[in-house]
């Protein structure tokens, strides 16, 4: 018998949140058992995850370690299973997790019970999301996360917390309910829900524009894509550290793998015929929310806008519908995973310390933080897409794939490249050089052995990737290489079809 | 001789009901006002009972009384649920009336009677059953709205559903006798078989014989009574009144349109989406700007009909299935509710406001647990109950190609969203206003049941769907 690890790595936060839950004594042994629970969770999670790694076969585009099991009943049924595009998100879920976990060690004072419980729930939901062989066992686990993120959000953010809340909620939940109405139609049309089934359906021609902006109403949202961000900077703003690093670091992704999982294999027609559209909002992204975060005065929101221009790289490599474009677009969603999250832990250290995210309270930490302004720097200079670092490979493959395809959309988004240098680095200018001229910051303390644990797998990680992006590369080569020959494939079929269509009236 | 007398066994659970009624009747009337709470538990194991014979009547189609009466999957699934329904309000009923000293033995009657009314809606298959269950339910419920008789709201709510009711219970009896006058007979068999082609007069009968049903399942635009009656009324009552009685109108709604006219097929369909997106809309817009909860809960049960009818208005087996399956997921879920809302006590009495729940995740962690995953699947978010619920009815509506009505729907859920994500935020996110008095043990296991029905509907959904869909098919 072989185990269902995939299951297992699914269902195992949930099993820990049960314990958490169970969990009975005075407050303070409740906190501290919680934390640990929580932790502990997580890095068997992790632990069993890394199975999936050690017996993933690279060299086949199928789906592995599929399950199948009795469901709704019909077609509907509980289809699990990951390839070379899922496999990267399962695990850099499974990894940040005990990073979240270990940066609320602190920073959450109150109600610790409910917030492990909400984080390992959101766990669950996560990589089930990426692991999801069946369209409405994937809606269920996408559509499932908002629960979790609304009371992370509102219960343990920040001033306007609430309306932060609200905002992340029903923005989402209004894109998604659009794509349930298309996931209903395709499943009626093809007659299943299988994904595998799904990809070489072959939906009509003149459905596909319209199952594809179904699908684009909550992946854009959900990426997101301009003009419908505006709820992120709000989120991330509100949200306590670790949400803000799992809402950037992974519901994000969600969008992108979306995109690549289901809008280009299964409505080719549509993604071709659309691609200007999301070139053209793709390089709105990149420039306009590059100028937005130049002007931010809070770190959170300027990190956010930033999330917002990098996404925008991640749809132009997706839509030049080419291999590099694609694995680009799956490296930058990895390496944006790692830096976006590492950049919010790093404001979260100063916000711990001075309970404030405007840049003007600080400046001059480099005098008493030498180590923190090391850590910052490198994840600075990765998000800026240094060579060197994991950034770097994302951006050149999608710009290398959008120069191919349309010059003028390579050319402005590299004005992006620029921009992202300048509001990174004069970000990292005003807090950390210059004199230590305030006050309060003079008694500011450097990290912490428990935030050196917290950042040193993610420094290794950008650094690694940086130098050798092979292990994500090769993870999604033979998957990715598979869906752009279909798609061309499938491309080239129909534009014969309409040539003769064409010559034989 | 078996042929002069009809066959008892179809409609034995009906007489239970119907006798147990009597009995107690005679109970309550000898013994007084002592033996409510006693009344009360028999009603209840009576009404059980009957469920459980419902559920172990053989599984074919029996019609008796010359084919107005009719025992098939679809109205055991129907009986079986308004039974349940009617149960669990009556349980939620007890602790709240010996609160408030109005403990009478007539409510376990009247909910007796007003159960038997509704087994009769959900067999009728002629126009004469149909009128007689209704009135057997609406005239209990009536008399239930005004239970609390020294109270002038809820006498008021009593008077003005009485009224209201009488008025559509005669735009209902005026569309039959056109209906009967267009087509020559009361069966449905009969007026299926006459109804081939719409004429201008069976169109008319039909547009009010819908008028009435929609008054009775509290769809707009005839929903004008709700929100008063659901607030005026004592709130195990409300709860009562959102839940059973619902089911049955549904039921009959259902069975009118798909037996008794499924020639004309176009022109119920328009009245139906119509009246499924203004319900829709309405529930989830004028709830917004509700403080009192009973009154949210009042939008909300119009809104949930209207989601509802989204299945009926498809008119396939596959839409029936959805409505059903609906109506199963909203009982529970509105159950589950109303016992939060009973459980809204402080020293003082009562309270009503919503804003009264602020910090109940401090105050009470397991209760505030339960209602927000009530509320987060009222509000059909995934994996919850409510999710698969709305998931039936969209699937059915896709595929009869309403695509309009199922954007319109969708949307309009979006909009009700809010409120319910409302209530979830006053409970987790704002300080407490003060905690409430302990949950009554009753109330605790009706939230249980349904909350954990509704948090884990997702592991094993098969056995309800299963049901929906045998009970569906058997209409068609």
């Amino acid at each position: 018998m072989t185990w269902p690890i995939l299951s297992i790595v699914i269902f195992l936060p949930l099993v820990g949140a049960a314990f958490i839950f169970a969990l009975r004594g005075d407050d303070a042994a409740i906190r501290n058992n919680a934390r640990w629970a929580a932790l502990w969770t997580t890095l068997l999670t992790l632990f069993i995850s890394l199975f999936l790694v050690a017996g993933f076969d690279r060299g086949i585009p199928d789906f592995q370690f599929v399950e199948n099991h009795y469901w709704l009943g019909g077609t509907i049924r509980y289809r699990l299973g990951v390839d070379g595009i899922s496999l990267p998100f399962v695990i850099l879920t499974t990894a940040l997790m005990p990073v979240s976990i270990l940066a609320s060690f602190q920073a959450i004072e109150h109600r610790v019970k409910e917030y492990m419980i909400a984080f390992l729930v959101l766990e669950t939901l996560m990589v089930g999301t990426f692991a999801a062989l069946d369209i409405v066992l994937f809606y269920v686990f996408f559509e499932g996360g908002l629960i979790p993120m609304f009371l992370i959000i509102g219960i343990w953010g920040g001033k306007r917390r609430v309306y932060a809340s609200f905002k992340f909620f029903l923005y989402t939940l209004l894109g998604s309910v659009l794509m349930l109405l298309a996931i209903l139609a395709m499943y009626l049309h093809a007659g299943t829900t299988d994904i595998t089934v799904l990809l070489t359906h072959g939906f009509p021609r003149s459905w596909q524009p319209w199952l594809f902006l179904a699908f684009l109403a909550s992946f854009a949202v959900k990426l997101p894509m301009w003009p419908v961000h505006t709820w992120l900077p709000d989120a991330h703003v509100e949200a306590p550290t670790a949400g803000s690093v799992i809402l950037a670091a992974i519901l994000l992704k969600m969008g992108g793998y979306g995109f690549i999982r289901f809008s280009i294999p299964m409505f080719p027609a549509a993604s071709e015929f659309f691609a200007p559209m999301m070139f053209a909002l793709s390089v709105m992204a990149i420039v306009y929310t590059s100028l937005v975060a130049l002007m931010q005065e809070d770190m959170k929101k300027l990190i956010a806008y930033s999330s917002v221009a990098h996404m925008g790289f991640v749809t132009m490599g997706i839509f030049t519908l080419t291999r590099e474009g694609l694995q680009g677009a799956v490296f930058q969603m990895v390496s944006h995973g790692i830096v976006s999250g590492a950049l919010f832990l790093c404001v979260g250290v100063v916000y711990d310390r001075m309970h404030t995210r405007e840049i003007d309270a600080y400046g001059g930490l480099v005098n008493r933080m030498p180590l923190y302004a090391a850590v910052f720097m490198m994840f600075t200079l990765a998000n800026v897409g240094l060579p060197g670092t994991s950034g770097f490979v994302g951006e050149f493959l999608t710009l290398l794939a959008a120069f191919r395809t349309n010059t003028t959309v390579a050319l402005l988004a590299t004005l992006g490249v620029i921009l992202s240098a300048a509001y990174a680095l004069w970000l990292y200018r005003r807090a950390i050089f210059g004199a230590l001229e305030k006050k309060n910051l003079a008694g500011i303390l450097d990290l912490s052995p428990r935030e050196i644990i917290i950042f040193a797998p993610l420094v290794a990680l950008t650094v690694l990737f940086g130098v050798w992006p092979g292990p994500v590369l090769d993870t999604s080569a033979a998957s990715v290489s598979a869906l752009v020959e279909r798609t061309h494939a499938t491309l080239a079929a129909g534009q014969k079809a309409a040539l003769l269509m064409g010559g034989n009236p | 001789m078996s042929a002069q007398l009809p066959a008892f066994g179809p409609i034995f659970p009906e007489l239970l009901v119907i006798a147990g009624a009597l009995a107690l009747l005679l109970l309550g009337a000898i013994r007084g006002e002592r033996v409510a709470g006693m009344v009360d538990i028999a009603a209840i194991l009576i009404m059980l009972l009957a469920a459980a014979l419902t559920v172990l009547q053989p599984g074919e189609r029996i019609e008796v009384f010359g084919g107005s009466f009719v025992v098939d999957d679809f109205s055991r699934f129907l009986k079986v649920l308004a039974l349940l329904g009617s149960a669990a309000s009556l349980l939620l009923s007890i602790e709240y009336f010996r609160a408030k000293n109005i403990h009478r033995f007539e409510f376990g009657i009247l909910v007796l009677t007003a159960a038997a009314g509704m087994m009769v809606m959900i067999s009728a298959r002629d126009l004469i059953m149909l009128y007689l269950g209704l009135e057997l339910m609406s005239l209990s419920l009536y008399v239930i709205a005004a239970i609390d008789r020294d109270n002038p709201r809820s006498t008021e709510a009593g008077l003005k559903y009485f009224v209201l009711g009488g008025l559509s219970s005669g735009m209902l009896l005026y569309g039959a006798s056109l209906i009967y006058g267009f087509t020559g007979t009361v069966g449905f068999t009969g007026i299926a078989a006459a109804a081939k082609v719409p004429s201008i007069g069976l169109v008319f009968g039909l547009v009010f014989l819908f008028a009435g049903l929609a008054f009775k399942v509290s769809a707009v635009p005839f929903h004008m009574w709700t929100p008063d009656v659901y607030e005026g009324a004592p709130t195990p009552v409300t709860a009562f009144f959102a839940a059973a009685p619902k089911v049955a109108a549904v039921a009959l709604f259902i069975r009118v349109a798909i037996e008794a006219f499924p020639g004309i097929v176009p022109q119920w369909q328009q009245i139906i989406i119509f009246i499924s997106i203004a319900s829709m809309v309405l529930g989830a817009f004028a709830a917004i700007g509700q403080r009192n909860i009973k009154r949210l809960m009042a939008y909300s049960s119009i809104g949930h009909v209207g989601y509802a009818l989204v299945g009926l208005a498809a008119g396939t087996p596959a839409g029936v299935q959805g409505v059903l399956i609906y109506m199963a997921i909203y009982v529970a879920m509105t159950l589950g509710t109303f016992a939060c809302i009973l459980a809204m006590r402080r020293a003082g009495g009562m309270v009503e406001e919503i804003d009264e729940l602020a910090g109940l995740a401090r105050t009470q962690p397991a209760v505030a647990f339960f209602l927000a995953a009530l509320l987060f699947s009222l509000a059909g978010i995934p994996p919850l109950a409510g999710f698969f619920a709305k998931f039936y009815v969209f699937l059915a509506a896709i595929d009869a190609k309403l695509y309009a009505l199922a954007v319109i729907g969708v949307v309009a859920s979006v909009v009700g969203a809010y409120y319910y994500l409302r209530i979830v935020k006053l409970m987790y996110m704002d300080e407490p206003a003060g905690a409430f008095l302990p949950m009554p043990n009753e109330l605790r296991l009706v939230l249980g049941i349904c909350g954990l029905f509704v948090i884990f509907f997702f592991l094993y959904p098969s056995p309800l769907v299963a049901a929906a869909e045998t009970a569906a098919k058997s209409l068609f």
